[in-house]
């Protein structure tokens, strides 16, 4: 448990992320099993005690101190475990409990042995061992660290591509003993034929140089304005995934409704608007905005009227298993063949195919381009007739060319500090336009800018600060940046009623006084 | 004297407490005739006072920092030593806080008062410890009044710091360490943990270091941070104020990890809103368990609770049936100790 809470503690406290991987590789290599697969669960989010209660956690708080100095510890600390880990008065000379200990009893306990259970562990630790053991059971660790980057992690610790341990990772359990013993002890790969796990995702370079490339050899196709899922259906599983790799099973059960099929299929999650005129020709119809997409995201269940509202359907790319079959050593252009021919034979209408775009020449595909932000389309996707599926981000096989951004000139209103290597800097910019004579904040970006530019923005704050809130300055109202966003959508959380999608500074305007800044008007026509 | 009443001879006014039969103010935070500071701290010792009553080693540092504004006359008064002013009995007595920290025992018409300033009971390699002193009214400090402060070993903070070097070796490790005591004490810890490196120090910590040797305090090799090649910081460990950490001063460090040193590094969210990566809670002031010990030690039947988190102390206090209040002084804040 110590060498957990140290590695938690330290976490929290990290905002790089190369240093978050050294941390966690560090970890991963030192600690014996079960302890370290049982610390993989908790990272990843596969553990769940449903008998342990923040209630529980509550009382046993509440009977180290008297009311009074409980109410004002809470209220200055303003976490319940931090403050119950550092109110804790231990009793006795317990000895520290071991994660696998703590884990293992605690998924056998039933509800009333909870309580007894962890207070003797807590007699045993010290307050940030008290800390961990208490963020650990009630769950949800939020110290900033993703599954995907706990997977990363491991890879680096045991010098292993991340995309095999993702391709087995749906099919082996906490604690990871057949996992480690691969990676660390040299034993076989687990074997996950006829599971339905995830196979890593192959990836697109943005286009930018595109003098050389000869349509012919091309397949073009929309960049779908959803998330990228993979369907994976194998001997009556059925698990649907995002691009990290995360099961979103549990949010989607439309799509897996549809998934009646043995095979697994790359595509784009979207949803349908029902109250669209074209609704009723479920084929033709074009997506609801990502906007009412993300009403569906981050969810682990999902509402009967929620699924009403917003109904999930998928339009498929690309094929990598037809039943048994791995099909990824194909060429796209024979694998398209297959995708064909598995939508038209699994007919359902929540599984679209991805439509090819007629582009004989590079006029064609601009005009598409120049097309995609009407439709409603994230961009173009090309992909050469001639790839293999190669997970990752392949040099010079796919290619995706986004929709040109929107933009705006807005004025720069608060410069917060940044974090890691950027603490000393005011990198963080909060901009805004004008609406009659006041600057109201549209949005928030830190880059897009070199780190020339960014030495001179510091010290601009720097030197027209107006007002200090903590991290934050105010400034004079009188640098313009072009900002560039992907879209722009009515926020109700928002002041200026707008929020961005992706904003990022294009230009510094030094040149351009802040009172011929965009106002809210402009923006609120791109909605 | 009988009816004489404590707050009739020592009262809180708005320039700090008043001893009123010696017209002696204690940490006054405004300039007055005649003084008594119990140590250097900024928010204790103030410039531009007459006569200033100190230990020498306050008088030191508050050379070391004022020049001739520390005081028209000076007054050491070392450990032990006492002084009779207009019928008050003055002595001080180490507080454990800081090189020279003092409490001061005032006795009058068979009355004793303990004004304690800022004070600690664990030990600390660069001042001698506390000495409980039995009297009628203890005067605390509160700054880390909460039950939830329970400051750990400080070897295990060191510790932790040793082992960040390890992991980051082509890191610079930067620790805010407050100038006057903090500093001092973190470094003579590191060394303690076995570190004999050299100590890389920000410009505003080299007088005070050199204070503190010249006091006999062994500081080890310490080299000064200006002037050197940003890669030859690589793997070692560097000490700046506070307010150096994230400002441009850090710059010249390779993607430090910033450390700081202080008692406040125990709240999470105090930590990371300073944007600290390592927190060391290292802490010069008193915890809940040291300043509850020392009530009770000090067994006086009336407490004043100056600065901090007043209202706890006072209620832990006052079920205990003590008197206790807070005098609410002006001008003492929570400092980045």
């Amino acid at each position: 448990m110590k060498a957990f809470a140290a590695l938690l503690d330290r976490l929290v406290y990290t905002p790089s992320r190369n240093a978050k991987l050294r941390l966690l590789a560090d970890y991963f290599r030192r600690t014996p099993d079960p302890d370290r697969g049982w610390a993989l669960a908790a990272l990843t989010g596969s553990l769940n005690f449903p008998n342990a209660k923040a209630g529980a956690i509550r009382e046993l708080a509440r009977e180290q101190t008297d009311e009074v100095l409980f109410a004002l510890s809470y209220d200055y600390v303003g976490d319940l475990a931090e403050t119950t880990a550092l109110l804790w008065q231990t009793q006795g000379d317990a000895e520290p409990p071991g994660l696998a200990d703590v884990v293992e009893t605690l998924r056998q306990a039933g509800r009333t042995e909870v309580r007894g259970l962890v207070a003797g562990w807590l007699d045993g630790l010290d307050a940030t061992g008290r800390w961990a053991l208490l963020k650990l059971i009630t769950g949800g660790l939020r110290i900033g660290v993703s599954a995907r980057l706990a997977r990363v992690a491991l890879g680096q610790a045991f010098d292993t591509a991340v995309e095999e341990i993702e391709e087995i990772w749906h099919a082996v359990d906490p604690p990871y003993g057949a996992l480690f013993a691969w990676l660390a002890d040299g034993a076989g790969k687990p074997d996950v034929a006829g599971r339905p796990t995830f196979r890593p995702f192959m990836l697109a370079h943005p286009l930018e140089e595109r003098a050389d490339l000869d349509p012919a050899d091309w397949l073009v196709e929309w960049k779908w304005d959803g998330i990228r899922v993979q369907l994976a259906a194998r001997g009556g599983e059925r698990r649907l995934y995002s691009r990290t790799g995360d099961d979103i099973s549990g949010a989607f059960p439309d799509v897996l409704a549809a998934m009646d099929f043995d095979g697994v299929l790359d595509g784009e999650l979207l949803v349908r608007d029902p109250a669209s005129p074209d609704s009723s020709d479920p084929g033709s119809a074009d997506p609801a905005s990502f906007n009412a997409l993300q009403q569906r995201l981050n969810r682990k269940t999902v509402s009967k009227k929620m699924l009403a509202a917003h109904p999930a359907y998928v339009v498929a790319y690309d094929i990598l298993f037809d039943g048994a079959a791995d099909l990824r050593v194909l060429t796209l252009e024979d694998r398209r063949g297959r995708l064909e021919a598995f939508v038209a034979r699994h007919d359902h209408p929540d599984i679209e195919l991805s439509a090819l775009l007629d582009a004989p020449d590079w006029e064609s595909v601009a005009a598409l381009q120049a097309e995609a932000r009407r439709l409603g389309r994230e961009g173009l996707m090309l992909k050469r007739r001639d790839s293999l599926y190669e997970p990752g981000r392949k040099t010079g096989l796919w290619f995706k060319w986004k929709r040109d951004p929107l933009t705006a000139d807005a004025v720069l209103m608060y410069a917060q500090r940044g974090h890691g290597r950027r603490s000393s800097f005011y990198s963080d910019y909060t901009f805004g336009v004008w609406r009659g004579g006041e600057l109201v904040p549209v949005g928030k970006a830190y880059f897009g800018f070199t780190d020339a530019e960014l030495a001179q923005l510091d010290k601009w704050v720097r030197n027209h600060t107006v007002n200090r809130f903590g991290p934050v300055r105010e400034v004079e109202k009188r640098l313009v940046f072009e900002v560039a966003f992907d879209s722009i959508h009515t926020s109700p959380r928002h002041k200026s009623g707008l929020a961005m999608r992706f904003p990022r500074i294009a230009r510094i305007r030094w040149d351009k006084p802040a009172a011929e800044a965009d106002r809210i008007e402009a923006l609120e026509a791109m909605v | 004297m009988a009816g004489l009443r404590p707050e009739d001879w020592l009262k809180a006014t708005e320039r700090g407490l008043w001893c009123a039969p010696a017209d002696l103010y204690i940490d006054p935070v405004r300039a007055v005739e005649r003084a008594v500071v119990t140590h250097g701290h900024a928010d204790h010792a103030r410039p531009g006072n007459g006569r200033v009553l100190a230990t020498p080693e306050t008088l030191a540092i508050m050379q070391a920092r004022y020049g001739d504004a520390a005081a028209r006359q000076a007054q050491p008064l070392a450990y032990g030593e006492t002084l009779d002013l207009g019928g008050v009995t003055v002595r001080l007595v180490p507080a454990g806080h800081v090189l020279g920290s003092a409490q001061v025992v005032l006795e009058h018409g068979g009355q004793r008062i303990v004004v304690s300033g800022d004070y600690k009971r664990r030990r600390d390699p660069t001042c001698p410890a506390f000495e409980p002193v039995a009297c009628d009214v203890f005067v605390t400090e509160a700054t880390f009044a909460l039950p939830v402060f329970r400051h750990p070993d400080d070897a295990g903070e060191i510790a932790s710091l040793l082992a960040s070097v390890a992991l980051f070796p082509e890191r610079a490790h930067l620790v805010g360490a407050y100038g006057l005591g903090k500093a001092q004490r973190t470094i003579r810890l590191i060394r303690e943990a076995g570190w004999d490196r050299p100590l890389y120090l920000h410009g505003a910590l080299q007088a005070l270091c050199d204070l503190y040797e010249a006091h006999g305090i062994d500081l080890g090799p310490l080299e000064p941070a200006a002037g050197r090649d940003r890669a030859a910081f690589a793997g070692e460990i560097v000490l700046a104020p506070p307010g150096s950490l994230s400002d441009r001063w850090s710059r010249r460090l390779p993607d430090p990890v910033t450390a700081m040193a202080s008692g406040w590094m125990r709240v999470r969210q105090r930590a990371k809103q300073r944007g600290v990566e390592l927190p060391l809670i290292i802490s010069d002031h008193a915890d809940w368990d040291e300043l509850t010990a020392t009530l009770e030690e000090v067994g006086a039947p009336e407490v004043w609770v100056t600065h901090g988190r007043e209202e706890a102390l006072v209620h832990w206090a006052a079920r205990r049936g003590i008197r206790a209040r807070a005098l609410s002084l002006i001008g003492r804040e929570d400092e980045d100790e």
